[in-house]
This record gives C-alpha cells, sequence and structure tokens, in this order.
C-alpha cells in the first residue's frame, strides 16, 4: 500500500501536515503523553492501586514547564541546556522514519534502519553528558553508570533489530515491512530476535530490572538529580518518546507495522487504518515492557554487563546464525 | 535455569480486577466501635477531682473555673487520644466517641468542654 | 578515578529515617564508611524525668512507631519489678498478643521495604496490602493503628472479646498463606537472588564480637532470642520455635523474617485457643518505692533493652533506652566492607534500622587534635545564625 503522491513529488502542505501535525510532533507528543499514562496505569493496577487520570502526563509537563529552573554553580551552563534539547531532537527525528502510515516513512532510503538505531542512540549519551556536567557527585555516578551500561545493551539490541533485514535482503525499512506481509512466517524465523529486542530495549529504556543509572535508592535520580524545570520536562519527555519510537520500531520490523498480517484491509479509510495497525502493534510491545516492568527487582551494574554477555549476546548469535540458514537454504 | 517474573501470573491476573484503594472521601471506610476519637464529657457526673489533668501526658486537659467549681477543658490541639483521662476519672465522666475527622484551620478552635 | 565521598543520608531516598553514612568509593567499591548518628535526637530519657509514671506510659510508646509496644512491655514491667505486683495470666496473654501481632506488622513492613530497595515495588505494595489486614486487627481491639496506648502499670486496659478473637484467628489464616506465597516468591524470584544473595556478610565471630542482635545475627546461624533465653509474659507457656539460617548473608535474614512470621501466626492461634479468664488490671499505688531494675525484650528487630532508677516519688529519677538498632549499626561498616555501591541500601535496610528509636546523643572525639566541648543552646544558636547567613556552605 504505497501512495505514489507521497514519496515523490509531496506537495509541501501535506509535508508539512506529515512533519508537524500527523503523525509528526504533535501526534508523537500526544502520544508519547498517552503512552506514558498507559504505563503508569496499568503498572498501578499490576500493582492493585487506581493509578492517575489520564491527563496526569500532560499535567506533569504543564507543572514542570511553570516552575523555577535553576542551574547549579558548579554546572555548566551550555552543556547542561543542550542535552535535554539534543536528546529530544534526536528522538523527534528518529520518528520520522518510521513507517507508520504507509509502507515508507516521511523519507526512505537503503539503510534508514541503521540511522533510526544510531539517532535511538543519542539520547543515552545526552543523558550521559546531562550528568556529568550537572557538578554533582550522585549526576557524575549516574553518567558514569548510563555508559558502563551503554556496552551491554547496545550490542544485542541492534544485532537483533538487524535479523530481519538478514532474512529478507536489504537495509530498508520500506522493503522490510513488506517483506514481513507477503512471506508471514518471517515473524516465526526472528521470534527469538523480538524477545531479545524487548529485552533490550527495556535496558535502553532504563527501565526496570535494568534501572540502574536511576536507581532511586542508591543513587538520587542518578543524572537527572540536578535538572528541574523546563529541562526536567524535556528530559522526561525525551523518555517517553524515545519509549514510543523504540517500541515502534520493533513493531515495524518485526511484526509488519503498518500492514495488516492475518486481516484483509478494507478498501475505504485504508490509511487511517494502516495508522490504526501500526498504533496496536506499538501499544502491543509497550504492553510487554510494562511487565517486565512489575514482576523483576532491580539487578546490578556487573550483574546486567554478566547478563548481557551470558546470555543475550549469544542467543543473539544464534538467531543470526538461524536467519542466515534460513535465507541460504529457503532461496529467497 | 529458573527464569525471572515468579510474580507475573498473580500480576497478570490483577490488571482487571478492582484496586483495593479506599476512594477516600467518596467513599469511607466503617471505623471500629472503640475507636479512640473525640471525647465528650459529661458535666453532670464530675466531681472536680482533676485526676484527669494530672494524668494526662501531653498537657491536653486543663482545669478552669465554671460557675465556682473546677472543670476540665479538653484542648484537642495537645491531645494524644490516649484515653487516660477517661481511664482516670472515678465516676466515668469522661468518654472517647468514634469521631475522628478533627482537622480545623486555626489552633485553640477545638475544644471540648 | 579518585577516591569520592558520597553522602548517604541524612535526606537519601534509601533510607527511611535520617542518619549519615558517608562512603569512599573506588568506582564502584566501597572503601569505607563513616558512620554519624543523632539527627533524630528527641530528648525523650531527659523527658521522661519530668512526667509521672501514668504520663510516661504513653511516652516510652511514641519512642517508635513500629515497636512501640515492645518499649511499653519494657517499662510496665520495669515498674511492676519495683513494685513487686504480679499481673493476672489473662493479662499477660493480651500483653503476648499484642506483642505477636506486632511482630507480624513489623516483618511484612520490613518485606516491603526491602523489596522497595531493591526496586521491586510490586512486592512492596503486596506485602503493604497484606500488612492492612493486621493493622485492622489491632485498631478493633485496641482502638488504635500506631501506638495502641494498651498498657497500663498493672495489667492491660482493653479486653478481647469472643468476636475479636474469632475475627484473630480467621485473619491468622488468610495471612498464613499471603507469607507462604512470599516466602516462595523471595526464594524463588531470580533477580531477588541475585540482589541478596551473598551480599552483606556476617560472620558469626564478628557478629559476637560487635553484639549484633535479632534476626540479623539469627541469620549467622546464633540462637539469640530473648523470648526463649529469658522468658517474659507468657512465652514460657507458648510453644514456638528460634528460628535461624547459617547463610550470613542478605537472604538469610530475609527467610529468619518470613519463617518468624509462621512463629509468631503459631503462638497466636495457641494464644486464641487457651486465652485464660481472668481480671484486667492490678491496682498499684502512685508513688513507686526506690529501687533500681531492668528489662529486656525481643523486639521485631531484637534485644530491646530498658533501666529504670526510682526513687520514691511518682516520677522516675533516670530512665535509659537500649534499642536493637543501636546494637546492629557498628555491624554495618564491617557488612558494607569490599561491596558494591548498589548494596548499600539493601544492606542498610537488611538490619531493619529503626533510627527514631536509635537515636542518642553522639559524642565525635577528635583524636585529641582539638578537644571537643559542649556549647549550651544560646550559642549553638547564634554559631548556626552567623554560619547561614555568611553562607560558608562546606562539602
Amino acid at each position: 500500500m504505497v501512495y505514489p503522491e507521497e514519496v515523490e513529488g509531496m506537495s509541501t502542505i501535506l509535508a508539512l501536515i506529515y512533519l508537524l501535525i500527523f503523525p509528526g510532533f504533535l501526534f508523537l507528543f500526544a502520544f508519547s503523553l498517552f503512552s506514558e499514562y498507559l504505563d503508569r496505569k496499568i503498572y498501578a493496577r499490576m500493582q492493585r492501586r487506581v493509578g492517575p487520570p489520564f491527563f496526569q502526563p500532560f499535567a506533569d509537563m504543564v507543572k514542570l514547564a511553570a516552575k523555577e529552573d535553576i542551574v547549579p554553580e558548579k554546572a555548566e551552563g551550555f552543556m547542561f541546556t543542550a542535552a535535554p534539547i539534543v536528546g529530544l531532537a534526536a528522538v523527534f527525528a528518529a520518528f520520522l522514519y518510521l513507517p507508520i502510515v504507509a509502507t515508507t516513512g516521511l523519507h526512505s532510503f537503503n539503510g534508514d534502519l541503521i540511522v533510526v538505531l544510531y539517532l535511538l542512540t543519542i539520547p543515552t549519551l545526552a543523558l550521559f553528558l546531562g550528568g556529568w556536567y550537572s557538578g554533582n557527585v550522585f549526576g557524575q555516578k549516574g553518567g558514569m553508570r548510563v555508559a558502563s551500561l551503554l556496552f551491554s545493551y547496545e550490542i544485542p539490541f541492534f544485532l537483533a533489530l538487524l535479523t530481519p533485514s538478514l532474512v529478507e535482503g536489504s537495509w530498508k525499512l520500506a522493503d522490510i515491512v513488506s517483506f514481513e506481509v507477503s512471506h508471514p512466517l518471517a515473524l516465526l524465523v526472528s521470534l527469538l530476535g523480538f524477545v531479545i529486542g524487548v529485552i533490550s530495549l527495556q535496558g535502553k529504556l532504563e527501565r526496570l530490572p535494568f534501572d540502574i543509572p536511576e536507581a532511586e535508592t542508591e543513587i538520587v535520580a542518578g543524572p537527572l538529580v540536578e535538572y528541574s524545570g523546563r529541562r526536567l520536562a524535556l528530559l522526561r519527555l525525551a523518555r517517553d518518546v524515545e519509549m514510543v519510537v523504540g517500541a515502534g520500531l520493533i513493531a515495524v520490523v518485526f511484526l509488519g507495522g503498518p500492514l495488516p498480517l492475518l486481516i484483509k484491509e478494507p478498501v475505504y479509510l485504508s490509511w487511517m487504518f494502516g495508522a490504526v495497525m501500526c498504533l496496536l502493534k506499538t501499544l502491543f510491545v509497550i504492553f510487554l515492557l510494562i511487565l517486565i516492568k512489575s514482576a523483576v527487582a532491580r539487578i546490578r551494574t556487573d550483574q546486567m554487563i554478566s547478563f548481557a554477555y551470558k546470555w543475550l549476546i549469544p542467543l543473539t548469535l544464534v538467531q543470526i546464525f538461524i536467519a542466515i540458514m534460513v535465507r541460504f537454504l529457503g532461496g529467497v | 535455569m529458573k527464569a525471572p517474573g515468579k510474580m507475573l501470573p498473580k500480576i497478570v491476573g490483577f490488571i482487571f480486577k478492582k484496586p483495593v484503594t479506599v476512594l477516600y472521601p467518596k467513599e469511607r471506610l466503617v471505623p471500629p466501635e472503640h475507636l479512640r476519637g473525640k471525647m465528650k464529657f459529661y458535666l453532670d457526673r464530675c466531681i472536680s477531682c482533676g485526676l484527669c489533668a494530672r494524668d494526662c501526658p501531653s498537657g491536653a486537659c486543663t482545669m478552669y473555673e465554671l460557675e465556682g467549681k473546677k472543670r476540665p477543658m479538653f484542648d484537642l490541639d495537645y491531645c494524644t487520644f490516649c484515653e487516660q483521662c477517661a481511664s482516670s476519672c472515678p465516676k466515668d465522666a469522661i468518654e472517647m466517641t468514634a469521631e475522628f475527622e478533627l482537622a480545623h484551620y486555626k489552633k485553640g478552635e477545638a475544644i471540648v468542654k | 578515578m579518585a577516591n569520592v565521598k558520597l553522602p548517604i543520608g541524612p535526606q537519601h531516598p534509601a533510607l527511611k529515617e535520617p542518619e549519615n553514612f558517608t562512603i569512599t568509593l573506588d568506582g564502584e567499591r566501597v572503601v569505607d564508611v563513616d558512620i554519624r548518628i543523632g539527627y533524630t535526637h528527641r530528648g525523650i530519657e531527659k523527658l521522661m524525668e519530668t512526667r509521672t509514671y501514668t504520663q510516661n506510659l504513653y511516652l516510652v510508646e511514641r519512642i517508635c512507631g513500629i515497636c512501640s509496644y515492645a518499649h511499653v512491655q519494657n517499662f510496665a514491667q520495669n515498674v511492676e519489678e519495683i513494685l513487686g505486683v504480679q499481673i493476672t495470666k489473662r493479662a499477660e496473654y493480651i500483653r503476648t498478643l499484642f506483642l505477636e501481632l506486632e511482630r507480624l506488622h513489623s516483618h511484612f513492613l520490613w518485606l516491603g521495604v526491602a523489596g522497595h530497595e531493591i526496586g521491586f515495588d510490586t512486592l512492596f505494595m503486596y506485602t503493604w496490602q497484606d500488612r492492612e489486614v493486621v493493622q485492622d486487627l489491632l485498631e478493633m481491639i485496641s482502638g488504635n493503628r500506631v501506638n495502641y496506648a494498651m498498657n497500663t502499670i498493672g495489667g492491660v486496659r482493653r479486653d478481647v472479646s469472643k468476636d475479636h478473637q474469632k475475627k484473630v484467628l480467621d485473619a491468622m489464616d488468610y495471612l498464613e498463606k499471603r507469607a507462604a506465597y512470599y516466602k516462595e516468591v523471595g526464594l524463588g524470584e531470580k533477580t531477588i537472588l541475585a540482589r541478596t544473595q551473598g551480599i552483606g556478610i556476617l560472620k558469626p565471630k564478628i557478629a559476637l564480637k560487635y553484639s549484633a542482635v535479632g534476626p540479623t545475627v539469627r541469620a549467622s546461624g546464633i540462637a539469640m532470642d530473648i523470648r526463649k533465653d529469658d522468658p517474659y509474659a507468657s512465652y514460657a507457656e507458648t510453644p514456638f520455635e528460634v528460628i535461624t539460617t547459617d547463610t550470613c548473608d542478605v537472604l538469610g535474614r530475609i527467610v529468619v523474617r518470613v519463617l518468624e512470621v509462621f512463629e509468631s501466626i503459631k503462638i497466636i492461634r495457641y494464644l486464641m485457643k487457651h486465652l485464660p479468664p481472668g481480671e484486667l488490671v492490678v491496682k498499684v499505688p502512685r508513688k513507686v518505692p526506690e529501687g533500681e531494675s531492668i528489662s529486656h525484650t525481643e523486639a521485631p528487630r531484637g534485644e530491646d533493652i530498658h533501666y529504670l532508677r526510682s526513687n520514691g516519688t511518682e516520677k522516675p529519677e533516670r530512665y535509659k533506652v537500649r534499642t536493637p538498632t543501636m546494637a546492629n549499626l557498628p555491624v554495618i561498616a564491617e557488612m558494607l566492607k569490599d561491596s558494591y555501591l548498589a548494596d548499600v541500601p539493601i544492606v542498610v535496610a537488611a538490619i531493619d534500622p529503626c533510627m527514631g528509636c536509635m537515636d542518642r546523643v553522639l559524642l565525635i572525639k577528635d583524636n585529641g587534635k582539638k578537644p571537643g566541648e559542649l556549647v549550651d543552646w544560646d550559642r549553638l544558636r547564634a554559631y548556626s545564625n552567623r554560619w547561614y547567613t555568611q553562607k560558608r556552605w562546606k562539602a
């Protein structure tokens, strides 16, 4: 389902709407706040509590934006301010390449999967720099933890997400999505990669059990400790948007994105149908993330690194081997 | 290898059940009968012995003059709701009710006479 | 990176109550721990000298919120020993009932706090929801959820009716099922095991050298329990066992506390089935003759010792309290040697710190470089005003 006028020669108005409103910034902003609401509500219901009302994340952003924004004396003003802005900009940019409505995103080229993966690394670096330059020993400890965790979950995340492109044979997101739909069994081949991708995404987002840089009881909010007001609002928004973009990436790459897997798409409103399908798949991945979050305790830095190297990376290598064998034997 | 997430079955079961939070003040729990709340003072049973003021641990119960006799006055700002005044009274003139919603705005507003 | 000094406390999300642990870190490894106490000193021992024995009952209760009944039990036992009265059997049974109910709610609370310290918020919510069952029982019998004000010198003030007994027994059945579930989770959940197994090792010799008490030392294989060694209230008659494990680590302390919940349930069931009839209070005089007395009980955290000296008037002359956390605190420095920063909260939480009860005055001796001095209140106030106005923020 590719609309030619959306890929080449798109009119400027349509491009601006796509960029800014749907599915661009405004929609992403609203959807990430909605997914934060779902995260907190389902987490609370699992613990037999009531949970916040649906406008709570928005109210949090508004409240934070209205509060006083203090830069501590010992902090470097420029880096301190630049870190949240750069992190947020990177995840917003990453979202534009994901195919939400049609088979291609706003812009599609060979290798855009790699670009999205790299853009998703930038918030982690931004957090590290923000923590390091905050002039507080807790912030520096948190920043160091963020940096040392980069070694553990980035490798399985990248490798797991590159598995479908190995099966399919190109680095283009649009091709991967079309391939997934025309060969539904491809999902079974990359099932192990899907599981590893979800677990590594939990580590990338620094949620339980990989909550280490922001461990409230040890490091008092880690690299976020000196942030307040607008900068903290931007950092939290970057965290939420990263969750949506990461989950969306997994949904696109493994589950087929906007194209329906097993049901026939209706003839009318097909672009809306695609968007709804993609969002539902993203929500399913977010639900898996919430399940992992609520069932386990936090593990230590060294335990996380040994878990990544003893279990995640070998399993990812097994998955890559399976993918290569399938492609070789299948002769696709 | 044992997989983590032993609590998962219970957790998933709770997603659609009603939460245990009591949405106060829309819903209220019924307090038990002998809850130590605000005290009630029966003026006709009092014999002005002053034992209640002597035994109060926080100084909430003080004696003052009323029509020539000494009567107790209970300041709820200082009261610890320990019921010692009711236990010390030889004539059962003080009784603790179950009224516990006693928030007020100014100091000295809540006095039981 | 050079050694970094990280202050854990006095305000820190890991500690429920303020104390200062200054940790010297080398990367993620702990090199040294320096403990400072005294942040919640309230002057209770001095206050007790200005109030009569009846008024002191309620002050002693408020030394701590979680182990409050153990303190009142000690106080009442002290005064009754000097007076030479013997309380009735029914009063003894009711006192024991409350001591065990308090142990139940304290251990459930601790399970939740330990879960929160390792990041397991779901366990925290579940255990505290079960703790509400115990709190409802306490409220039903005594009229208050914390600080029950049940004791008086010479007995107890409220009775346990037949209806109460039935409700207590029903609640015990429910709690037994939940405690069995937590035992299964605690020993089976891989992430809890990863965080608590082998952490905070306390060898028995060191535990005895620093005189640690309570579940901390019972997890190192030493069977030290005041309820068996020197029975008080009605512990001589109720059948129960002292739980020890010999793993010497935080997981052992979790196991000891969960198994103690089972023992408490056993004791409460026995008490409710064999409650003897009788009077509740024995009449005692207001003035206590001269004398001294020491009494100790097994609070949920360990051995709690009180000392009383009376001088023939209505008010005590000197009262001294030594709480179990005070004995367990120096052991933290031993347990934290060569461990990770991430282990600090769970190791501190594993001794079940109750800083509120523990705080007495701390005297810092400066190795003879500068003699310490005692300043009075006005000078201290002037000094602090000067310090804050001149903004001399020292690290």
